[in-house]
Parts: structure tokens; sequence; C-alpha cells
């Protein structure tokens, strides 16, 4: 809870995000951001991380700057964006408008036992974001935020960034294929360029 | 020569395609970063550590674009981790990483992982090519990147400290 209002959960919240995404392309990060986006519905521009834990942001970075009129979403979980939190400054140099990295903060290791990460001391992800010169912020909190999030991310006046905040729950793992070759030669067969 | 070559490599890089360039400044590369910042048809990313540049090049990649990290020896070591996502996907990778810790090094803090670079490299799945001559480079680095674009590898090409000059302190 924070106030009164209940915490979100975050099967729902990723469903509610990429419902109608149209060309919208996904990059996961490594663990449960991934068995969630799987959960919403297996795609061919979702490209699942399994590991290369930190990079999810930088390669959401690499394709929005290679197709810059296509909405591209990093998400990911805050363990993950803590390993690779410079990666936010960098991409404040580039700016791309087509960019959103989405946050979803249980402040949990979910992978690997639930144990608290930084954010569950209060280091703001958000705070950070604005500093690196991100042209929007959003906290998200509720499935109005959600609702403006996905507006934002098909609005092409990013980068977004956004903190996701959900509710520690532990879901029944939803897994894509993990053959790294097959989702990246899928991805770009989908994204019409091979 | 010696003082061409960023100008020499920087248009087989323009041959190449090359469309993302990731870096972490250098003194080596310095004048092909310049070279490259400037160039309409590149965009220059700026990173803050060098495993940046692998993600960043394989989300170039999924994108259609081809991209090439120029970076110093130092830097190979940040990236462990990260090569697997290159190796496991066998995205495209070309690395230009210019060596310290050798030839007439001033700072014993570069030579462990300058000494290592290329066995860093080979050990996460990647091709090292070594370059000791100003005259091999351009031919080197044209040859990996049609090897790394055409057969999905990851490769590096170390350029030697003694070719890119004494740094004076």
């Amino acid at each position: 809870m924070v106030g009164n209002v209940p915490l979100l959960k975050r099967r729902p919240s990723v469903a509610r995000l990429l419902a109608g995404r149209g060309p919208t392309a996904v990059i996961c990060g490594l663990g449960s951001a991934c068995w969630d986006v799987a959960a919403a519905g297996d795609h061919d521009l979702n490209f699942y991380l399994w590991g290369a834990m930190g990079g999810a942001s930088l390669m959401g970075l690499g394709l929005a700057l290679a197709q810059p009129d296509r909405p591209v979403l990093v998400l990911t979980g805050d363990g993950e964006m803590l390993m690779g939190i410079g990666g936010l400054a960098t991409i404040g140099v580039q700016r791309p408008r087509n960019l959103t990295i989405a946050v979803i903060d249980n402040q949990r290791y979910g992978e690997t036992g639930m144990q608290h990460s930084h954010t569950a001391s209060g280091v703001s992800l958000t705070k950070v974001a604005e500093g690196c010169g991100f042209r929007r912020t959003l906290p998200v909190a509720t499935e109005a935020d959600l609702d403006m999030l996905r507006a934002q991310i098909h609005g092409l006046d990013g980068p977004v960034f956004a903190r996701i905040r959900v509710e520690a729950s532990d879901d029944p793992r939803v897994l894509p294929t993990h053959d790294g070759v097959d989702l990246k030669n899928r991805f770009r067969r989908a994204a019409g360029v091979e | 020569m010696q003082t061409e070559w960023p100008e020499q490599l920087f248009a087989r890089l323009v041959d190449l395609n090359i469309r993302q360039v990731a870096y972490v400044p250098d003194a080596g590369h310095a004048r092909l970063i310049d070279l490259c910042r400037g160039e309409e048809s590149m965009t220059a990313v700026p990173l803050t550590t060098e495993e940046e540049g692998i993600a960043l090049l394989a989300g170039a990649w999924l994108g259609g674009e081809r991209g090439v990290m120029l970076m110093q020896s130092s830097g190979v070591g940040n990236c462990v981790n990260m090569l697997s996502l290159a190796t496991t996907c066998r995205f495209p990778l070309l690395m230009l990483v210019t060596q310290r810790g050798e030839w007439a090094e001033f700072n014993p803090w570069q030579i462990p992982m300058g000494q290592n670079s290329g066995a860093a490299i080979e050990m996460m799945g990647g091709l090292v090519y070594r370059v000791d001559d100003a005259a091999d480079l351009c031919d080197t680095v044209d040859g990996a990147g049609n090897l790394i674009f055409n057969g999905s590898r990851s490769a590096a090409v170390l350029i030697s400290q003694r070719m890119i000059g004494r740094k004076v302190w």
C-alpha cells in the first residue's frame, strides 16, 4: 500500500501497457520482466534477455537510434536497471524521442530469492533519470498512470522514463524461448531488416 | 602513414556502412572519434563504460544498423560478461582496441589488462587480430568487418601501443 492506494500487480500492469502495441518493439531485461512480457503474449518484436544483466536499456538505445520512427519500449526490473545505471546517462546524451525505459520496481531481486534492491532503501531511479536529461519521467502507481504511460510510449516525444511501483509477488514463470539466435533472427525479420 | 591512419581507417568504416560508433574517450582513437562525430551518416555514442557498447550495438543490429566500438585495452575487461550477449545470440560485433600496458608503458596499472585484452576476447568467443604496423591496419579492419557482418561473429582488432606512439607524461 502507498497511502490508501493498493500497489499495482506486475502481470496485469504489463499486459495493460502492451495492449494495442502496434509496431512497438520490446526489449525485456532478464528475469521477471521477461516472464511478464511472455505472459502477456509472445511477439516477434519481443527480445528477451536471459543474461547480459545491465544491458537492456542500452540495447533499447541502439535499436531506437536505428529505427527512429518505431516506438521502442525497454521493460526491465529495478535490479537490472541498477546494474546498468550509467546507461541512463548515455541515453540522456542521445535523447531519442522513440525510447521508453519502464522499470518494474518491486524493490527486490526476484530470481535470487527476493532480496531487497537499492530502491528498497529509497534510491530513486526516477530522480537519476531526471538528472540524466530524460524528457519525461513518470511515476506509475495506478491503472490511470499506466494508460498515460502507454500513450507516451506511442507518442514519440521521449525519451521517457517510468518507474512502475508494483507489489512483491512470486508469479508462476512463463518462459519464452531462450535461443538467442532465433530471437535475433525473428526480430530482424519482423522489423523488416532481414 | 604514421599520422594518416585515422583518416584512412575512418574511410574504411564509411565503406563498411558503419552507422553507430560507440566509444569511451581515448587518446589513441581521438582523431578517429572526432571524424566519426563529424560524419552525418554516423551516430557517435559516448559511453560511461565499454560494456554498454556491446548491448548498444546488439540493439543497432536488431534495427538493421552496423556499428563499431572504439575502446582502450583497459575497457576490454569491463565487457567480459556482456560479451555473452554477442556470443550467445551471434550478434556481429567489431571492436577496435588501442593497446596500453605494452611497449614503453609508463603506468604499471595498465599492464595487467593490456597484456590480457586479447585473451579476454578469445575467452568469450571473439576473434582477435593484432596490428603492429600502420600499413596493415585498414586491410585488417576491413577484413575483420567483412567477416563479422557476414558471419555473425565478434572480433577485436588490437592496435599496438608502439604503432600509436609513446604517451608523454
